[in-house]
């Protein structure tokens, strides 16, 4: 197979230049990625998705050669977007900025424990510089879309936690997408922009510390394949959310991958807001003995949205445990569509697994898919998994109505409050009031409100 | 059927716009089961009503009928509030009209908190709402914001205040519920309240408690009760001006307080 898409080619790639490292790199993963079919709807993974009307040929990657990283003069009006973007989400310990890929901009606040953190971007080490560690470990095999994110990245965003410190506040990373001011970079023909953000974050030994990423853009119907390696070592603790709040036009393809040693914690939270397609492959190893995972996300589609979940909650040491909460909600002719994977591997003795998914229908032309499994290869292990899809409960509804709230209201109170839950639950309070913000900002006014067709009980038949 | 002698808060609040709610003839049910075979109840402003009947009586259908409740059928007669036909309207406009049900079991809303509940109710009624009462009431209780009302409603009526910040009825128990509906009654303050089995769940105090609240309401601002049950008990607490006895979906007796304690001795089999 491998036709190579006309636009993602293997001058395109290697145009891209930086580091040699990085550019043998790109070269590997294209020659892998030349070697592989895109996927279609008939692999399971891939079921529901729609990607068999995905046309790779009408994207195009950005121009070489790309700006050096953490330029100044265009980063510094990036950096107030980035600013603007994050204030809602409460104090911090760094921003950084990424545009198109490319890192703009780093600002680690002052009273920052110095060493405690190092930020930066992979290209920073100049062309003789060496490959970051632990980058590229997670989130193997990569599918088609994985390879071409390798073969096209333009900068890492590094964040490395050193062993033993704790970091209440997170770092803040903003990836903008598309055109803004004139700074962004172009397609290189006349397709539509792509971009490939990558970000990297280790968790040194018993080391505690946050991470939100924020996917945003205006005006462009990008491709954005964004991947994120979360690398948590022996005892520590990261607390991770990713908000997406990308144009409605544009088609994401993530992939959020994760790695636990013994006796750490990774909690993730994914707010799945903006996108036209947009798909984030989770994949939690729960690896050390011990370790834990909680991972948890909600989503809202309206118009003609398309949220699509796949999870993996892979243990491979013995009592760990793992949990998913995934909530969202469809309106208009949107959709979502939610498939996980419990999978014990053999050796993991005593795991304690769960996976919820709930799903709110709030209009008849919209639809969730949700397809939970479990594949257990060890004795002794605990593992659950539920999920439900259906309407706003019309006991729920009457019952506020009957106070005088009007239906639209009285539903919008609803959806709120089926998302209360997971957002109290978000790993940073500014986190949760952001996805219960979007879901509020989003509703007004889309919900049918309209519904004197139910009341009064007068007619039909008796 | 003899109208009650003496509508108490009429005349002690000289209320000048007494509301009405006129059942008719009412015949309602559920789908292919008749429940309701011809109602009439008149209840206005500062009147206590009481609805005694057994089990499916059609008590509860009563209730919902009247708040407009999806799945039951209206099949003859008339409902109106203050004239106005409330059948024709969607159950958040009975509400706006001035009616208020405190359900037999009331529901759970997860995430929704009982207070942003309130907020938003009293919220869709505006300012004014063409309640000239409600104008006359705004420098007291009313002027306050809907969340220090729940406060404070919640103190009176012995309801912990950390509920207020909780999800609508999850993990209540029967007893904090009926508190829970009683304080909603006190926040919104409907014209008339139906109160469907207001003294399941509660102890003797909270009973003593809730109705007592009630009856306040009555003459706070002339709140009409029409009070469903199955027991004497409420009646105790609740003292009715007026009592109708429901048998298999007709008013089978009227009389005054004293009808409740005949039921009570003779039970409904007399009926």
């Amino acid at each position: 197979m491998g036709t190579t898409p006309a636009p993602f080619t293997a001058d395109a790639s290697a145009a891209l230049g930086g580091p040699q490292w990085l550019a043998r790199r790109r070269a590997e993963a294209f020659g892998r990625f030349a070697g592989m079919a895109l996927p279609t709807e008939a692999e399971e993974i891939w079921r529901y998705s729609g990607i068999d009307s995905f046309d790779l040929d009408s994207f195009a990657p950005i121009s070489a050669p790309i700006p050096a990283p953490m330029e100044r003069g265009g980063g510094s009006s990036d950096l107030v977007v980035g600013e603007a973007l994050a204030r809602g989400l409460g104090p911090r310990a760094a921003l950084v900025v990424t545009r198109d890929g490319v890192v703009r901009a780093v600002k680690t606040e002052p009273d920052l424990p110095e060493g405690a953190i190092e930020i930066s971007a992979a290209r920073a080490g100049g062309d003789d510089g060496e490959k970051p560690p632990g980058l590229g470990e997670l989130g193997y095999p990569r599918d088609a879309f994985g390879e071409l994110h390798e073969a096209f990245l333009a900068d890492v965003v590094l964040v490395t936690v050193v062993p033993k410190v704790l970091i209440t506040r997170p770092v803040v990373v903003v990836h903008l997408v598309g055109p803004a001011d004139g700074t962004a970079s172009t397609p290189v023909s006349g397709g539509t922009f792509s971009c490939f953000p990558r970000t990297l974050v280790r968790i040194g030994r018993s080391a505690t510390a946050g991470v939100i990423e924020l996917l945003a853009s205006a005006g462009s119907s990008a491709l954005v394949v964004p991947v994120t390696e979360l690398d948590v070592a022996e005892d520590g603790c990261l607390d991770y959310a990713n908000l997406q709040v990308l144009d409605q036009r544009s088609t994401q393809l993530a992939l959020q991958a994760s790695r636990v040693d013994q006796h750490g914690t990774l909690r993730s939270f994914t707010a799945a807001l903006g996108g036209r397609y947009a798909r984030v492959r989770t994949d939690s190893d729960v690896a050390g003995e011990g370790a834990r995972s909680s991972l948890l996300a909600g989503y809202l589609g309206t118009d003609d949205q398309v949220h699509d979940f796949r999870t993996l909650q892979d243990h491979h040491g013995p009592r760990t445990h793992s949990e998913l909460l995934f909530t969202g909600a469809v309106a208009d002719r949107a959709r979502s569509v939610y498939s996980g994977l419990i999978r014990i591997e053999r050796g993991a003795h005593g795991a304690d697994a769960f996976q919820t998914n709930h799903n709110l229908v709030l209009s008849e032309g919209a639809h969730a898919d949700s397809v939970p499994n479990l594949d257990i290869d060890e004795n002794d292990v605990r593992c659950s998994h539920a999920s439900t899809v259906g309407p706003i409960d019309e006991e729920q509804r009457y019952y506020l109505e009957s106070r005088g709230i009007e239906p639209s209201v009285a539903e919008r109170l609803i959806v709120l409050g089926f998302f209360s839950d997971l957002a109290a639950h978000a790993p940073f309070e500014g986190v949760g009031k952001f996805l219960e913000d979007a879901v509020r900002q989003r509703l007004s006014g889309r919900l049918p409100g309209d519904r004197l067709s139910d009341a009064p009980p007068g007619d039909g038949d008796g | 059927m003899n109208a009650p002698s003496a509508p108490r808060s009429n005349e002690r609040r000289g209320l000048d716009v007494p509301h009405e709610l006129v059942v008719d003839a009412l015949r309602a049910g559920v789908p292919g089961r008749e429940v309701l075979f011809g109602v009439d109840l008149v209840v206005r402003s500062g009147e206590v009503h009481a609805v005694m009947g057994p089990n499916g009586s059609g008590k509860s259908t009563l209730a919902h009928v009247l708040m407009g409740k999806p799945g039951y059928q209206v099949l003859g007669g008339t409902v109106t509030f203050d004239g106005e036909d409330l059948l024709a309207m969607a159950p958040w406009e009975r509400a706006h009209m001035g009616l208020f049900l405190a359900p037999q079991y009331p529901t759970e809303v997860p995430g929704v908190r009982l207070t942003d509940v309130l907020v938003e109710a009293l919220a869709s009624r505006g300012a004014g709402d063409g309640d000239a009462a409600g104008a006359e009431r705004v420098e007291g209780l009313q002027a306050r914001p809907a969340a220090e009302r729940a406060w404070i409603e919640a103190v009176r009526l012995g309801f912990e205040t950390r509920l207020l910040d909780r999800a609508l009825n999850v993990d209540l128990s029967g007893g904090e519920r009926k508190r829970s509906e009683t304080l909603q009654l006190a926040v919104i303050q409907p014209h008339i309240a139906v109160l469907d089995e207001l003294d399941s769940g509660l102890d003797i105090d909270g009973l003593r408690v809730v109705a007592r609240r009630v009856l306040t309401g009555v003459d706070e601002w002339g709140l009409g009760v029409l009070a469903i049950t199955h027991y004497r008990r409420l009646l105790s607490a609740l003292v009715p001006d007026m009592v109708h006895v429901l048998v298999d979906g007709r008013v089978v007796a009227e009389g005054g307080p004293e009808l409740a304690e005949e039921v009570d001795r003779t039970g409904y089999a007399a009926y």
